[in-house]
């Protein structure tokens, strides 16, 4: 009998260590189609990690493998330093899954299925523990209900309880707020933070991009079953990002003037208003330059703003080049 | 605090077990009511309106000999039912993703599906066998045997459901062998009739029914006497269990119809 000791103490000192780590992971299906194709990913320990990416990118795909739902072509992945396949015991025990559909037994009660989902993952029963779930995720009155006479919200807190009745240490939420409506999103945020104070790593994919902006430690951009991009959330924004500086004219010009043609200029609102993108880190931006230049040609301007591309608009931009 | 992964998922094993025999305890009227009152309307149709013009059959009284016959059709239609739709339903539902990415070995899974099926069949041929003896007198001649063939007919046939189960996509193909194999067979594998009363031709026909084996032990451990000896009975048994084994071995070895 092979005794493993699961890693508590494995929360290493150096916070760099990948909690999983993904090598070379391809997934063609059945039917022949490419999900994935040769995906390199490490997640650290105690990240809130999001994973943005269209419908049919691969996400849910991605995150089956990891779960063991799905078998994967090619590849290796590790989670808490054991091999997902033939390690699968100690990599799973670490592991909890919130599913993107919603798949719930009808006929249980809410506590029986959340003490279900305990057992199953190896724990003795911790009545105290369900409980304090349950009423984290304001489910504690319907503890008796069955789960068909609930609604599609509850169902998903319903789904989230589970997955957190085993106390796992690496937590996936594949689009948690999906359906979900505004107040039960903020709790979802102040739970899956609370969660990351308490040493969780969580992987979530979301397709609310202010979701990921929010929460987020790191972004991964997933596209066509290629991850496109993996960045710290402010690097990506900084990088990638654009910053525009309106100026509201004082009089409206029918064209840029020719002694202006050194900038990127546009203008908008008929005229009104004269618009320049820059780059965020381009040292030399050459406002204060513009600024001397339209004053020495005698445009003058009655207010101005400066504005940062969102991640929205860069998550677009990467996502919808030419395939 | 240091906590330990055992080799052996204890709760998992229960925690599936218990659901399923929840499941059935949801529908007790179902799952025992059903079975004994088919079960009664055999007696009362083969067993006291034609079995009282039926000879005694190797001096066991026609209502007496149906009894094994009638505990194995319900044990075999019952395991193969209650087992299949054990691991259908999630299926179906979706709710298997958690069993999959659960730390479960493929043999917890069949143990505990396998294991809460052929509980609730075991306890379903009891019943059966007490309402019987309100209908009928009879003694067991050897009751161990009698338990024995009980346990490892409804454990062959839950693995077997367990197999269809898997196996099935649609509610119409988890009734298909059940329906469409297993019920005809038991009816011509001698659950009524000795394959001794068949004309020579059928008789031989009859020993390609691997189900007539089966019977035949069940009901040598009720009379001491049996259509073919015990020991090809068991043998035969224990074969198809194997085979059941295997048959499950493989799937898991595979993803077939579990994982994309
Ligand atoms: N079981 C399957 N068999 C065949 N193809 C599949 C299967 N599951 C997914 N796919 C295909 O793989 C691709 C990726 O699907 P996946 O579910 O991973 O996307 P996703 O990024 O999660 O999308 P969404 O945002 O819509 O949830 C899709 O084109 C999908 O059609
Ligand atoms: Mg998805």
């Amino acid at each position: 009998m092979d005794q493993i000791t699961p890693a508590d103490e494995a929360r290493p000192p150096v916070r760099n260590t990948p909690v999983i780590s993904v090598r070379g992971l391809s997934k063609t299906y059945d039917g022949g189609f490419e999900a994935l194709k040769k995906i390199d990913l490490d997640i650290r320990q105690g990240e809130i990690f999001a994973l943005l990416g269209p419908n049919g990118a691969g996400k849910t795909t991605l995150i089956s493998i990891i779960c063991g739902i799905v078998t994967p072509t090619a590849g290796e992945i590790t989670a808490a330093g054991h091999n997902i396949v033939s390690d699968y015991r100690a990599a799973r025990y670490k592991i909890a899954l919130v599913p993107q559909e919603l798949a719930t037994d009808a006929f249980e009660s809410v506590w029986a299925t959340v003490s279900f989902s305990r057992g199953l993952y190896g724990r003795p029963p911790d009545p105290a523990l369900i409980e304090q779930i349950l009423r984290d995720l304001s489910l504690w009155d319907k503890r008796k209900e069955k789960i068909m006479n609930l609604s599609g919200g509850m169902k998903r807190r319903v789904m989230i309880a589970k997955a957190l009745a085993h106390e796992p240490d690496i937590l996936f939420l594949d689009e948690p707020t999906a359906g979900v409506d505004v107040e039960l999103r903020r709790d979802m945020w102040a739970l899956v933070r609370g969660l990351r104070e308490r040493g969780v790593t969580i992987i979530l994919t979301t397709h609310y991009i202010e979701e990921a902006e929010e929460m987020a430690d790191r972004i991964g951009v997933i596209n066509n079953g290629e991850l496109i991009i993996v960045e710290d959330k402010a690097t990506l924004i900084k990088k990638l990002g654009k910053k525009q500086l309106t100026l509201n004219l004082q009089e409206p010009l029918e064209a840029i003037p020719t002694e202006l043609s050194e900038w990127s200029l546009a203008l908008k609102a008929g005229g009104a208003e004269l618009e320049y993108t820059f780059d965020v880190n381009d040292e030399h931006t050459g406002v204060p330059s513009l600024l001397r230049r339209m004053s020495d040609i005698g445009i003058g301007f009655k207010d101005l703003n400066t504005r940062q591309s969102s991640l929205e608009e860069i998550f677009v931009s990467l996502v919808r080049r030419p395939q | 605090m240091s906590e330990t992964l055992p080799a052996f998922n204890t709760h998992g094993v229960f925690a599936i077990y218990r659901f399923e025999i929840a499941r059935a305890a949801r529908t007790i009227l179902q799952s025992l009511l059903t079975p004994v009152i088919t079960t009664s309307l055999y007696f009362i149709v083969f067993g006291a309106a034609i079995g009282s013009r039926i000879d005694e059959i190797g001096g066991v009284s026609y209502g007496a000999f149906i009894v094994p016959g009638l505990i194995m059709l319900s044990l075999f239609t019952e395991s193969l039912s209650n087992a299949s739709f054990g691991i259908y339903f999630p299926k179906f539902t979706g709710t298997i993703y958690e069993i999959l990415s659960a730390p479960i070995s493929a043999f917890e899974i069949v143990l505990a599906y396998v294991g809460a099926a052929a509980t609730k069949s075991i306890i379903l041929g009891l019943v059966i066998l007490a309402t019987a003896r309100l209908f009928v007198p009879f003694e067991i001649a050897h009751p161990g045997w009698t338990i024995g063939f009980l346990v490892l007919t409804a454990t062959t046939f839950s693995l077997f459901g367990f197999i269809i189960g898997v196996w099935a996509k649609s509610f119409e193909q988890l009734s298909f062998v059940p329906m469409l194999v297993v019920t005809p067979l038991t009816f011509l594998g001698g659950a009524f009739y000795s394959i001794d009363m068949l004309p020579p031709f059928w008789r031989t026909v009859a020993l390609f029914n691997p189900v007539v084996y089966l019977i035949s032990g069940f009901r040598w451990s009720f009379f001491g006497e049996g259509d073919v000896g015990v020991a090809v009975s068991l043998a035969a048994t224990l074969g198809f269990f194997t085979l059941c084994l295997v048959i499950v071995w493989w799937i898991f070895r595979t993803g077939y119809r579990l994982k994309s």
